[in-house]
């Protein structure tokens, strides 16, 4: 640690606090005494107790969770097909188009990927709810899982899957015991992506709702303008920390694992 | 009669008109596009047989190799294994196996589950499964490692999992693509012998695939010699090396001086070529082309000898020259003699004793001569 130079650590200061300010404030203020969000009246947890007693709030974040994991789900086995079929498949006609179609809703304004599946789902007369939801999130998560695996296959050693059939695996088993295990890492993480996606959309989650199904982020946004109150940055809170439990654990297991793989090479070479 | 090299063993099945092939190769094309890879290819590879295609990349012998293991389908002809034609059955469900050039092992497995991995496609019973990887583990020395994972092994040792993952099924034929291409020279060369002993041992047909001559010289009972989808000679090592059937193989393999004249006089089992530069070479060659015929005649370095004084049967066979390189390569010396008309001739010679009074050097006139068996007559 050499450069400890005052430049240096005003660029610290300054790039941490404008990233992490607005929610260390959130955090701060969730245990908060007072009902007033600005005025600091002494340290309570109570909001956190009150949180399960909110019916609304707590309906909220199940349907959410359902939400995320399903449409997760479906658009990691989807992602995942759309991948393998864009890297294999290298000469299929409009090749092209199918890619460009699969990677457009990575830049689509989600104003207007929301639109038109609320517009789909009112002309053939799909009742608004969960399900529809949970479909707009299966379109809109499934091109963030296909980029991922994507680039997984690309650095992926194709003459394993021949070895599997050389040694006498049909194309499905090799699949199965060969290409989803060496690729399920990416897999993983692209579920984990769209699982987060999920759970954070507000937009298209707005469009594409109807009565009875509220996920959490439009609940806490129809909250906050009725005015913020310590509940919202009390569950806010319990957001950041899930979030931040699973990115923590997610690199320090991929830390260890290459460090493990590290020692393993040079212990292999060394003989 | 004289032989051409020394053979292995009396194993030659190719020249016994009554046995029959073990994979037929018939009129096999492989067009990528509008690339040929493979162009009209016909080969018979018998059991038992160590055969390499041997060529410089995009020859057309992976290609070749991979039609055989069933990844690519001819676009016409067919290959015939053990009776059977091969059209249409997947790699799956054919009686070979290969090994790849990366190995390909499974990275996610163990060593002892990689090798399991063939037979329990199989559906082999469990205490077999073990008692086959068991002495595949022994046979590539390799018992300590089974619990390990590919990326703990060494190089050398990924390359025996994967031989030994490729012979555990006992398959009729292993196809081998670049077997030793990703290990350092040592290692190569002691793999090599390993290789060749295996073969024997279990009694396998092996088709390897190499761009090295060496390799393939070494072990390989024929070779095929490849160069744009189309197989230039097939023969043993010591034929391709001594009776190369044309300019391409005699260069392709080792290093060859070629002369190029016309024929002047034919005369029986001799032709006389006129080199220019009053350089008449004397050959034996079966062939009688006609007087004025073009002929070339390829000589390979270690058959021409470098002295002082003119060889008693000069100029023929013999021309003078000045010593323009020297290469010391410590079991033998390459010299680059050059002619007064420019050609530079290479020769070599072995360093039989350790010193030598006044060796050749530099800027020093030789002559360089050669016998009228040490080279042969190109037709092409």
């Amino acid at each position: 640690m050499g450069n400890w130079s005052r430049f240096n650590i005003a660029s610290i200061v300054l790039g941490f606090g404008f990233l992490y300010l607005p929610i260390v404030l959130l955090v701060i203020f969730s245990f908060n005494e007072s009902k007033l969000v600005t005025v600091w009246a002494g340290f309570s947890t109570k909001w956190y107790a009150q949180l399960w007693h909110n019916q609304a709030l707590l309906d909220a974040a199940w349907v959410t969770i359902r939400v995320a994991l399903i449409s997760a789900t479906c658009a990691t086995v989807l992602g995942t097909l759309a991948a393998l079929a864009l890297v294999r498949y290298t000469r299929f006609r409009g090749r092209m188009l199918f890619s460009g179609m699969v990677y457009a809703p990575l830049v689509m304004p989600e104003v207007i990927t929301g639109l038109s599946l609320l517009l789909l789902f009112v002309a053939i007369g799909l009742d608004r709810g969960f399900w529809t939801i949970t479909l707009a999130h299966i379109t809109f998560t499934m091109c963030f899982v296909a980029v991922v695996v994507q680039s997984r296959l690309l650095s992926f050693d194709q003459s394993i899957e021949e070895a599997a059939l050389d040694l006498g695996a049909t194309p499905v088993r090799t699949f199965f015991a060969i290409t989803l295990p060496v690729i399920a890492p990416a897999v993983f993480s692209g579920w984990v992506l769209a699982f987060t996606l999920s759970l954070d959309d507000l937009v298209i989650s707005s469009f594409t709702t109807g009565p009875g199904a509220t996920t959490l982020p439009m609940k806490i946004y129809s909250q906050v303008r009725l005015g913020v109150t310590p509940e919202i940055n009390a569950i806010c809170t319990i957001l950041i920390g899930i979030v931040a439990i699973g990115v923590v654990v997610a690199s320090v297991v991929t830390k260890q694992r290459e460090a493990q793989r590290e020692r393993d090479e040079r212990a292999a070479f060394a003989q | 009669m004289k032989s051409l090299g020394s053979i292995r063993r009396s194993f030659a099945p190719w020249a016994d008109p009554a046995s029959k092939p073990f994979i037929s190769v018939k009129n096999v094309t492989k067009r990528f596009g509008d690339f040929t890879a493979v162009d009209d290819l016909s080969l018979d590879i018998y059991t038992r047989e160590f055969f390499a295609l041997l060529g410089a990349s995009g020859c057309g012998k992976s290609t070749l190799l991979r039609m055989l293991a069933g990844f690519e389908q001819p676009t016409s002809g067919e290959i015939i294994l053990d009776g059977q034609s091969l059209a249409g059955i997947p790699p799956y469900r054919r009686p070979v196996n290969m090994m790849f050039q990366s190995y390909a092992l499974f990275p996610h497995m163990t060593v002892e589950t990689n090798i399991a991995f063939g037979l329990k496609q199989d559906g082999m019973p469990k205490a077999d499964i073990a008692e086959r990887v068991g002495q595949m583990l022994k046979l590539v020395k390799l018992e300590k490692f089974a619990k390990r994972k590919p990326h703990q092994l060494s190089g050398g040792q990924r390359q025996r999992v994967a031989l030994a993952r490729s012979l555990a099924k006992r398959p009729k034929v292993l196809l081998l693509d670049e077997p030793l291409g990703a290990l350092d020279k040592k290692l190569r060369e002691e793999t090599q012998f390993e290789l060749m002993d295996l073969q024997q041992e279990l009694g396998l047909t092996f088709v390897v695939v190499t761009h090295d001559q060496e390799e393939a010289m070494t072990m390989a009972d024929r070779i095929a010699v490849m160069s744009h989808g189309k197989v230039v000679q097939v023969a043993t090592p010591a034929e391709i090396y001594e009776a190369p059937n044309s300019r391409f193989v005699a260069d392709f393999i080792g290093d060859v001086n070629i002369f190029d004249g016309t024929v002047s006089a034919v005369e029986n089992g001799y032709l006389r070529i006129e080199t220019g530069n009053g350089f008449p070479i004397r050959m034996a060659s079966p062939d009688k082309p006609s007087v004025g015929a073009k002929a070339a005649v390829a000589i390979r370095p270690e058959k021409i000898r470098v002295s002082r004084q003119p060889p008693a049967h000069a100029p023929l066979n013999a021309v003078e020259g000045e010593i323009w390189d020297v290469g010391y390569l410590g079991d033998m010396t390459v010299f680059h003699v050059r002619l007064k008309d420019g050609r530079v001739v290479k020769a070599s010679s072995l360093n039989a004793v350790r010193a030598v009074e006044d060796p050749f050097g530099y800027d020093q006139q030789v002559w360089i001569s050669f016998g009228e068996d040490a080279g042969v007559v190109l037709k092409d």
